[in-house]
């Protein structure tokens, strides 16, 4: 190992998952009876008594100055309580920043919880109307009035830039990384290639719609937001700080959660509009989006042009990556400030070894729907650019696509590898382990490339179009700086566990239940697991950037750990043994190598014997219960790649993925199953926005996908089947179960690898330069 | 507009007698009015399939009918497919086979794999794909619940005589 790593904390390599209980192994949901029975909680299933309805006045153009609102007609309906302009609640700020907090030069361009004078995309939420039920608020909204002056519309973020607002351009920030002397790479290449290629408007589009609900406790003056998801005590602290709320005095809580995918969760204008509602109107308020307004509203991302170039030596050693961005952000700045644009930059080099690398983006606020983090946001993107990169300088150089790619990875000598910007406070990467060229050879014997290439090339002489296509990336996750959690154990040996996380359906509290089975000694499907309650816990990651399961996970071992401890201090004592010889086996306590029948002491007893005012306690706190904190300065770094099979129908332009493997290596894994499922289901993600899926917009920035027949997900017809080959060769030495994130590993390459593929199987190197591929662009590459 | 009318939704064996406007859906019906939460709304024009319950026999959109048009007739939801603690064999090939994540499709899928396969036991896999892919699921990718599914239709079929 080089100094990177100096001052840091580090860990040995972890135990294997055969030297494990539960830990690593493909343990079944806890998650799962209640979900399959019917017993969920989404947002849309929970009920106050005596609550309102909200429903959301909108917007239908997309750009223009708000003349008038009248809303005389609407008030008359019987039912309706109430309807809130801009004017109701302009003591209110905009909805504020969440993550990239130091992006001062973007905060003009945060949304307004209700427009402010002007609209600015197709769904921009003007009023809000409050009835006895839902039906009828949405008949009362179609009875608002409103008069909008039209402006001109900026749609494409690489036309010129209009205005925001007087004296405020739409081209919000011009952001940089580089590293490097990227003028002298150019100026000695041997080779240079150059792209101009567009990532389409993808989104999450989670099978559950949002959903909000705003209760007002008067007795204990506590504001309560239900239907929360990814971030509640994120969410929380911008809350407080909007409304002017003590802390004590405002609480998040979350359910079940339908889907999130970065999208789901992030603080939006209707949940604080719940809340105001909440307690001005003293009633209860539920706010339940139909799919219409989540199509045109919620966050999208990964819309952006990248005019591109890349320099190589004779060997095809590269020289230098020069990017310059076209970032789509939408009509406002939403949670996330500039990260999405900032992530793309700072992972454009991926895996490979670049001397020198310049990336220039334009942050541009056009008239669409607000943009902002969606699954591997900025790395779906950039590994698309870069990989197209790869394929058109192989191309270009004649050499092999493996091959060129192979000469370019960071070897496995090189770690940690460290990739610092020269701009001020743009943060360093630090890739904590890998080895790249390892999974590469594996990846392609699993996915039988040789045996591929043979076979195809028999398909062609027939006369069919069939490719094959590689994508290779370096995922980030599990960023710092620390959570915590709490756990118990109670009188019946049953056991409580209390995270700041959030579960989106991922599998969070079965994984968590069996980092702490394993690290107590306890059956796992005993463990109660808590999250996404401020309430319970004062501090909470929730569930973004692949984190879950690295920062919590590690503060759920080190409580576990530390709740052992405690269990074998009084247990040394009580059974008069010395804790060196103690194992903790299945919730009971017992000499280790001991035979059946030996000395034992079940942790349901000891927690019966640790009341308060026991005298065993001697001055100790009672209760068999503990807190502990997991710290960490460093990211993680997981690896993949994906490889793809396509085939593409030439009369109808139809490309067909016809299979699909996922190599990626986890450091350890915490449940396979958990790992396979997140990685297939992010694949098939990934093929929608490669093919499918985009939310286009008309000349006028009219959204053409507000539908799901508009905008197509992927269904089971479209999919291959998808393999998955997971590894554990490089476990992170930054956390005690070397574990790394999941949850981006399976998106993130797909659409470099299927554009890959579909060149191949055209015989048009370098033909796609535009995600999704749809049959009508297929007939125009083909033309 | 409040002019409401009296129906009878019997669902999973159980009569509701409720009084609902002409226009309200049946899926909100079974929600709101008869407290069935199982039934899930994902699209509310036909085409995700989370809402899907099976009237008189046939797997149905419930966001794409009015509950009047429902009155008097026999619907199973979600609810209905355990018996007490015994799970359904799709309810338990789901979990053994990871064919859920956030479990928002799920009680449509179910719904519409259970129609499908009560109706043609020995049906074809490519005609049960085909079925099952006029349901949506966003987090999954398929793979697992084709897996759940197929488990479950042997064990459904029963040994064979």
């Amino acid at each position: 190992m080089t100094d990177h790593f100096a001052g840091a904390k580090t860990y040995p390599v972890p135990p294997t998952t055969e030297e494990r209980t539960i830990l690593g192994k493909r343990a079944v949901r806890l998650e799962d009876p209640p979900l399959v029975t019917g017993r969920g909680r989404y947002a849309g299933d929970i009920n106050f008594p005596r609550q309102l309805h909200m429903r959301m006045v909108r917007s239908s153009l997309a750009h223009g100055v708000i003349k008038s609102i009248d809303v005389a007609e609407a008030l008359k309906l019987p039912g309706v309580v109430a309807i809130w302009t801009n004017d109701d609640i302009n003591e209110l700020g905009p909805v504020d920043f969440r993550a990239d907090r130091g992006a001062e030069i973007l905060k003009p361009y945060r949304q307004p919880v209700l427009a402010k004078g002007r609209v600015r995309y197709v769904g921009d939420p003007i009023a809000a109307v409050f009835a006895e039920d839902p039906y009828v608020a949405e008949d009362a909204a179609e009875l608002v009035e409103v008069e909008i002056d039209e402006l001109p519309v900026v749609v494409d973020s690489w036309a010129t830039p209009g205005e925001f607002e007087p004296g405020r351009s739409t081209e919000g920030a011009l952001l940089k990384h580089s590293f490097g002397d990227i003028e002298a790479a150019f100026k000695k290449a041997h080779v240079i290639v150059e792209l101009d290629l567009f990532t389409g408007r993808h989104s999450g589009v989670p099978m559950e719609t949002r959903g909000a609900l705003g209760y007002y406790d008067s007795a204990k003056d506590i504001l309560e937001l239900h239907g929360a998801a990814k971030v509640p005590h994120r969410n929380r602290e911008t809350l407080v700080k909007m409304l002017g709320r003590a802390p004590k005095g405002l609480h998040v809580h979350e359910s079940h959660v339908g889907g999130g995918f970065g999208i789901r969760g992030e603080l939006y204008p209707e949940d604080v509009l719940v809340l105001v509602a909440a307690m001005r109107l003293g009633r209860p308020i539920k706010w339940i989006e139909d799919r219409r307004e989540h199509l045109m509203c919620a966050n999208q991302g990964r819309e952006q042009r990248h005019k591109v170039r890349i320099a190589a030596d004779k060997d095809g050693k590269l020289l230098g990556i020069d990017d310059e961005i076209f970032h789509d952000q939408g009509a406002y700045v939403r949670t996330h400030g500039a990260n999405v644009a900032n992530r793309t930059m700072c992972m454009m080099t991926g895996g490979y070894d670049i001397p020198a690398y310049r990336a220039v983006c334009h942050y541009r606020l056009t008239n669409k729907t607000p943009c902002a983090t969606y699954r591997a946001p900025g790395r779906y993107e950039s590994t698309f650019v870069r990989e197209r990169l790869m394929d058109a300088l192989a191309d270009k150089m004649g050499i092999d696509r493996i091959e060129l790619r192979r000469r370019n990875l960071i070897g496995k000598s090189q770690m940690p590898y460290l990739i610092e910007f020269e701009e001020q406070g743009v943060e360093e990467l630090l890739y904590d382990s890998g080895d790249y060229e390892l999974l590469l050879d594996k990846g392609l014997k699993a996915f039988r490339w040789d045996e591929r290439k043979v076979e195809i090339a028999a398909r062609r002489a027939k006369g069919e179009a069939v490719g094959l296509g590689i994508a290779i990336f370096v995922e980030e996750s599990g960023r710092g700086p620390s959570d915590g959690a709490k756990m118990s154990v109670d009188a019946t040996g049953d056991m409580e566990l209390i995270t700041g996380g959030a579960s989106l359906g991922q599998g969070f509290e079965t994984s968590m239940a069996q980092i702490a089975a394993e690290a107590l000694g306890v059956d796992y499907q005993r463990i109660t697991v808590v999250h996404g309650q401020t309430d319970r816990i004062a501090q909470g990651i929730g569930a973004h950037a692949a984190r879950a399961t690295v920062l919590t996970g590690g503060a759920v071992n080190e409580t576990a750990l530390k709740l052992r401890a405690k269990a074998l201090e009084f247990g040394s004592e009580l059974l008069q043994l010395p804790v060196g010889d103690l194992d903790i086996v299945n919730g009971v306590i017992v000499k280790k190598g001991a035979p059946a029948g030996g000395p034992s002491l079940s942790l349901a007893d000891l927690a019966k014997k640790l009341t308060p005012g026991a005298k065993l306690l001697n001055g100790r706190d009672p209760h068999l219960a503990v807190e502990a904190w997991f710290n960490t300065d460093h990211t993680v770094f997981p690896y993949g790649i994906h490889f793809a099979q396509v085939r593409v129908d030439k009369q109808t332009g139809q490309t067909v993925c016809e299979s699909f493997l996922i190599a990626y290596d986890i450091g350890r894994a915490v449940n396979p199953m958990l790992v396979e499922g997140q990685l297939v289901g992010g694949a098939v993600q990934g093929l929608g926005g490669a093919l499918f899926e985009e939310f286009a917009y008309s000349e006028t920035g009219e959204p053409l996908a507000v539908t799901m027949v508009d905008y197509l997900l992927p269904t089971l017809g479209e999919v291959p089947k998808i393999d998955v080959l997971i590894t554990e060769d490089a476990p992170s030495p930054m956390n005690p179960l070397g574990i790394k994130g999941a949850g981006e590993g399976g998106i993130n390459g797909v659409g470099g690898a299927i554009a890959s593929a579909i060149d191949d199987a055209i015989g048009k190197p370098g033909a796609v330069v535009q995600l999704p591929v749809t049959p009508q662009r297929m007939k125009a590459l083909l033309a | 507009m409040s002019d409401t009318v009296a129906i009878t939704l019997n669902i999973n064996g159980e009569d509701h007698r409720v009084s609902v406007e002409a226009r309200r859906t049946l899926a909100d019906t079974i929600r709101e009015d008869c407290g069935k939460t199982g039934t899930h709304i994902g699209c509310e024009h036909g085409v995700c399939g989370s809402c899907t319950v099976i009237i008189d026999g046939e797997p149905m959109r419930s966001c794409l009918m009015f509950a009047v048009q429902a009155d008097g007739r026999k619907i199973r939801t979600v609810e209905g497919l355990a018996k007490g603690d015994e799970l359904h064999p799709l309810q338990r090939a789901f979990i053994d086979n990871h064919g859920l994540q956030c479990g928002f499709c799920t009680p449509g899928f179910l719904m519409l794999a259970t129609a499908v396969l009560e109706k043609e036991p020995d049906i074809a896999d490519g005609d049960l794909l085909d079925a099952l892919s006029s349901n949506l699921c966003r987090c999954t990718g398929y793979q697992n619940i084709i897996k759940a599914v197929r488990q479950a239709a042997i064990e459904m079929r029963g040994p064979r005589k």
